[in-house]
């Protein structure tokens, strides 16, 4: 034993059970999963040249990029203004505001988006309200297209945009800014040129963040979609339950985790990765 | 920086932006407050009869219930590997151990739907499809990294200097443990146990995968109510989670407070 113990550190006794339980019950069967793309139905890349074959797929893909995209921006610009507005003000009024963004981080997701289908439907109360008020003759389609997807995620990805730009505007030094103002440069001067490129570590980690999480989101889009908006979540989903497809499904799968990997290896670069669920957990 | 004009309007934006995350949320209470057999506004009349409907039904009570024993096993579960692991990481502090925190954090950071698929893909040939065992097992794997997060986060301000101390004086490892470390995470301890009860409360993803009959939490439930999209029981479920959610977030802001001044003094 004390042999061993000059050798190992004591520690990793106590790191091991949870670090053995993540090996082999998750990385595992998720190694598995990078195996099946390239063994089933048979070995070789068949499953990965089904991107290039019909456009079905890569529609699919597409949509989901572009969805993630547009998600993504809206989220930091919005995130961006609300993180700025908590820095930039008394401390009793960033209590409340960071009360509202806790809060609406904490609620469900299925009760956002039960919300949403109340609100957004065609009979919903965003509808009745503008036909009340005659600002619309016909009911608009807020839902079962790529806008509801949208706002759902939008709705639901700000929370998570604006925890790392706090993290990074809360370290900058006020006085900066001051010496900017002093040394001749306007307002929106320091902002660009000055403030903008020092929370740039928070907008990375914050874009990155929201676009990862995005990439996989099933909830949302999968009920104000309505089937409409085919993204590669649900795709997954329904070569898994339905069809039976472990393939195509685990082709996918491949691609996602690849892509995320490599955009959480950017993010370390910029944030401790930590850090940025560190402000989410508190 | 003076407050210019653009600050201004920025303030006011944002607390539209705030306003927009959380009201959206509120249209559930009317709806559960409707007299009608489906989803609608009420119009002048109000009910109670969903509410009633939620806590006799017989299916919508076992699934508070099997939710319930799922997330306090998940959290006990994976605050205990959790905190464990923490401290054990903290201990060991190498190159190799930032590395393991790293890829122990990935759980909460790959897609759900790949965490799901992965999931399936084992508990198929392990004959966890559908148990309690193979939902609290995914559960925890999933948890756990929160709790690694906020322990650890208590372990950064906790000085090493006790630890040396308590075994100069002749503590065991265990005792040292027990009776100097472990009292003074105990706000990160409490704080991931949380996070964790509601992560594995709130799961759908995955709880879709690798649920079916016999297991049928509140959330998979909702998403059923969800998507059939008639029955307002849905509506009443949704304010009984909002509610909830209120007490959680007041618990966990007392339990930070207490953290915060315990690190003052």
């Amino acid at each position: 034993m004390q042999a061993l113990n000059r050798h190992i550190h004591p520690g990793w006794l106590i790191i091991a059970p949870l670090m053995l339980m993540v090996v082999a019950l998750y990385l595992g069967p998720i190694l598995n999963i990078l195996w099946l793309s390239v063994t089933d139905p048979e070995p070789g890349f068949s499953n990965y040249a089904k991107l290039t074959e019909g456009d079905a797929l890569i529609r699919i893909v597409w949509t989901t990029v572009r969805i993630c995209i547009i998600t993504t921006l809206f989220s930091v610009i919005f995130g961006y203004s609300i993180a700025y507005a908590m820095v930039h003000c008394h401390q009793r009024q960033k209590t409340y505001m960071l009360t509202l963004l806790l809060v609406s981080f904490w609620i469900s997701i299925l009760v956002r988006t039960f919300a949403w289908l109340m609100l957004l439907g065609r009979k919903g109360l965003v509808n009745v309200t503008l036909e009340d008020i005659g600002l619309i003759a016909e009911p608009v389609a807020f839902m079962r297209n790529e806008l509801g997807v949208l706002i759902g995620m939008v709705h639901y990805m700000i929370p998570y945009a604006v925890l790392p730009l706090l993290v990074s505007m809360q370290s900058i030094d006020q006085r900066v800014m001051d010496a900017s103002r002093n040394l001749g440069a306007s307002g929106s001067q320091t902002f660009w040129r000055v403030y903008l490129p020092m929370t740039m570590p928070g907008l990375v980690a914050s874009t990155l963040l929201v676009f990862i999480l995005s990439l996989g989101f099933y909830v949302t889009p999968a009920v104000l979609g309505g089937g409409k908006v085919l993204m590669v979540a649900e795709y997954i989903s329904v070569q898994l339950l339905v069809t039976l497809k472990w393939g195509t499904a685990a082709m996918l799968a491949a691609i996602m985790l690849i892509g995320v990997l490599v955009m959480l290896w950017i993010m370390s670069r910029f944030m401790k990765l930590s850090t940025v669920f560190g402000g989410a957990a508190r | 920086m003076k407050p210019g004009l653009f600050s201004f309007f920025n303030r006011v934006g944002a607390w539209v932006l705030l306003l927009f995350l959380v009201t959206p949320a509120l249209i559930a209470i009317p709806v559960s407050l409707t007299p009608k057999r489906f989803l609608s506004m009420p119009q002048g009349e109000y009910s109670l009869r969903h509410f009633e409907k939620l806590f006799t039904s017989e299916e919508w009570l076992s699934s508070f219930f099997q939710s319930g024993v799922i997330a306090v096993s998940c959290s006990a579960l994976a605050t205990l590997l959790g905190t464990l692991c923490a401290i054990g990481l903290w201990r060991v502090s190498s190159r190799y151990s930032e590395l393991v925190r790293a890829f122990l954090l990935l759980p909460l950071i790959i897609p759900q739907i790949i965490s799901a698929m992965a999931f399936y893909r084992l508990w198929i040939p392990l004959g966890l499809l559908d148990s309690y065992a193979g939902l609290i097992l995914a559960h925890t794997i999933l948890a756990a990294p929160m709790v690694l997060i906020t322990v650890s986060a208590s372990l950064a301000t906790f000085d090493p200097k006790l630890e040396q101390a308590s075994k100069n004086l002749g503590a065991s490892n265990w005792t040292t443990m027990r009776r100097v470390i472990l009292p003074s995470i105990r706000p990160g301890v409490f704080a991931g146990a949380l996070f964790a009860f509601i992560l594995s409360w709130d799961e759908i993803v995955v709880t879709l995968f690798i649920s079916k009959y016999s297991v049928y939490t509140l959330p998979r439930r909702m998403w059923n109510g969800i998507r059939e999209n008639t029955d307002p029981t849905v509506a009443a479920a949704a304010v009984i989670l909002i509610a909830i959610t209120l007490i959680a977030f007041a618990v966990s802001a007392v339990l930070s407070r207490r953290n915060a001044r315990a690190q003052a003094e």
